[in-house]
């Protein structure tokens, strides 16, 4: 469905350093840095998938993005998604996306929701009998029903957020691109937003493409992780074979009856220890959880036991470091 | 086509729901009228040459300028067509399956439309109960207001495609100040707008009259006075015609440009 090859984008930033006499000097003589926001990017992605791409700010998340949704023109490469070449048949290919930025805002901001509704509406030559039922949908499981006569500049950022996604699916879309659309929102909005998300992706086969740097977005909505640093993709993959990958370490905390000796279990590495409590790394692909917990039994009178995988954000940080982005 | 004229019309409904600035506006533009018209009365007692002008004509001239500013005024912008240049806004316009340059046009004629129409209808009726020689005067036929109409709309789709220029000018600039402020002085002096047009020097006229300004303020305005002949206005509708298509031919090419190379600014 979604198919790029060797997509590569720079942009000419000019730079100078601080000062009056830089000042003056890039008044003669400007220098400029090419920046390669985009080296090489080469993914598939399968009707239907909810992909999480991810990487640090900066990295060309939203560049990407721009290209997918026939907004930038790359400089080289192949892109092909449902059979459009995006900044070639730009008005074509529109009508099948639909596109939220985070950051931006679609909506006009003095008149009230549904007069942006209705313009997109006639932008997009939706039908009547579609365009009820789509925004009634949308009402519904979004919760807008008491937002939609209100003027965008009352609503909250949580209520314009849920408005915002409703109108980039009033066309009813086939892909959905969505560019950190939880930023700034609180936990109800943002649960919300990502139980909607999973409902169009189940029910109406929505493809989704999102990018945040919430990861628990990508552990509840992803089933596969792009990620991309300095403008090169370094990781395909999903999210549990990252877990794989890094996550095999768990910290075992224990709190026992108070007990005078240092605790003897060779399976594990203590962390910590105090004559009631000790925390132990435990790698499962050498030990397993059961053996070191059975050791520790025997030793001591256990009174509370918690296992901690690492948190994804946690893995996403050491997968950064790996490839030093 | 049907959503450009949505998009004018929501434009034209958020523009009317700016009364306040309407009632200033009109305060204001009948202050400038009253103004304008008192140094040219005083000019024309003095006088000894023959007037290029009559003042009658020229007091119609100075009230249909203040009536329909926002049809004429350069400096008329759109703040939010700018934001989306320069904030990156513009990424949701590239996203929607018609033409942007289709898109900002209607846009900027609905503004300049709700503008005029909260405007015009008060400032003429007050310029007509005004006493002379401040009084404006009929067109001299139904014609020549049938005439008026057709130069006037067409005087503000020129306008709007020089606008459109402006606009897109802040793809490379990334700030209106500057070809906003050269445009509109520019454009305003030899759009009439400061001096009547008949009222410079020959060499000026001519300047004036090869450009395109004239043909948005100062043809209409002479037109609807009998200033300018019947069969003459006729030739201006077709210079109009051709101005408006070479503006429009210049600002789609220029625009299709810029999109090519475009930048989303802010990340």
């Amino acid at each position: 469905m979604i198919e790029l090859r060797g997509i590569g984008k720079s942009f000419k930033v000019a730079k100078r350093s601080a000062g009056l006499t830089q000042a003056l000097k890039a008044l003669f003589v400007r220098e400029h840095t090419v920046v390669e926001a985009l080296h090489d990017i080469t993914f598939q992605v399968k009707e239907g998938e909810i992909v999480g791409y991810i990487g640090p700010n900066g990295a060309g998340k939203s560049t990407t993005i721009k290209v997918m949704s026939g907004i930038l023109v790359p400089d080289q490469g192949f892109c092909s998604i449902m059979g459009y070449t995006p900044w070639k048949q730009r008005t074509a290919y529109v009508h099948h996306i639909g596109v939220v930025f985070g950051q931006r805002s679609q909506l006009w901001w003095d008149v009230p929701v549904i007069d942006s509704f209705e313009l997109l509406r006639d932008i997009y030559r939706i039908p009547a009998a579609a365009y009820k039922a789509n925004c009634e949908l949308l009402a519904e499981t979004l919760d807008l029903r008491d937002l939609l006569h209100v003027p965008v500049r009352q609503l909250s950022l949580g209520q314009r957020m849920r408005c915002e996604i409703a109108a980039s699916l009033l066309h009813g879309p086939r892909i959905l691109f969505l560019d950190e659309p939880t930023i700034g929102l609180d936990a109800v909005s943002k649960i919300a937003v990502r139980q909607f998300i999973k409902t169009i992706n189940k029910e109406k086969g929505v493809t989704v493409i999102l990018t945040t740097h919430d990861m628990s977005d990508i552990e509840a909505l992803a089933d596969r992780i792009l990620m991309i640093g300095g403008g090169t993709l370094l990781y395909d993959g999903t999210l549990g074979e990252l877990r794989g990958k890094f996550g095999t370490q768990r910290t075992v905390t224990v709190d026992y009856r108070a007990h005078a000796q240092p605790l003897d279990v060779p399976e594990a590495s203590l962390l910590s220890w105090s004559p009631e409590r000790a925390v132990f790394s435990v790698d499962t692909e050498n030990a397993s959880i059961a053996d070191v917990i059975a050791r520790l039994s025997r030793q001591v009178e256990l009174i509370d036991v918690a296992i901690e995988t690492k948190p994804v954000e946690q893995l996403i940080v050491e997968l950064y470091k790996e490839h030093d982005v | 086509m049907k959503a450009y004229m949505s998009v004018c019309k929501l434009r034209f409904i958020n523009g009317l729901q700016y009364r306040s600035a309407a009632l200033a506006g009109m305060a204001t533009q009948l202050f400038f009228g009253f103004v304008f018209i008192m140094i040219f009365v005083a000019f024309y007692s003095r006088s000894t040459v023959p007037a290029p002008m009559p003042l009658p004509s020229l007091v119609a001239y100075v009230w249909l300028q203040q009536a329909f500013l926002s049809f004429i005024m350069l400096w008329f912008r759109d703040n939010e067509i700018f934001q989306l240049i320069t904030g990156g806004n513009i990424a949701y316009e590239l996203c929607r399956p018609c033409g942007i340059y289709q898109f900002w046009f209607a846009k900027l004629l609905a503004q300049r439309l709700s503008s005029a129409v909260l405007r015009c209808l008060p400032i003429l009726l007050v310029a007509f109960l005004l006493p002379e020689p401040y009084k404006m005067g009929l067109p001299p036929s139904p014609a020549a207001l049938a005439l008026f109409a057709i130069t006037l709309l067409l005087g503000l789709l020129v306008i709007v495609a020089i606008s459109m220029l402006i606009y897109i000018s802040v793809f490379w600039t990334m700030s209106p100040a500057g070809s906003m402020l050269m445009f509109s002085v520019i454009g305003e002096f030899f759009a009439g707008m400061v001096i009547p047009v008949p009222l410079m020097p020959g060499w000026l006229q001519n300047v004036a009259y090869a450009l395109p300004f004239r043909w948005t303020a100062d043809f209409p305005f002479r037109v609807y006075s009998g200033q300018i002949p019947q069969a003459e206005a006729l030739w201006g509708i077709l210079v109009q015609l051709l101005w408006l298509a070479a503006l429009i031919g210049v600002g789609r090419w220029s625009l299709h440009k810029a999109l090519r190379h475009v930048v989303i600014q802010g990340g």
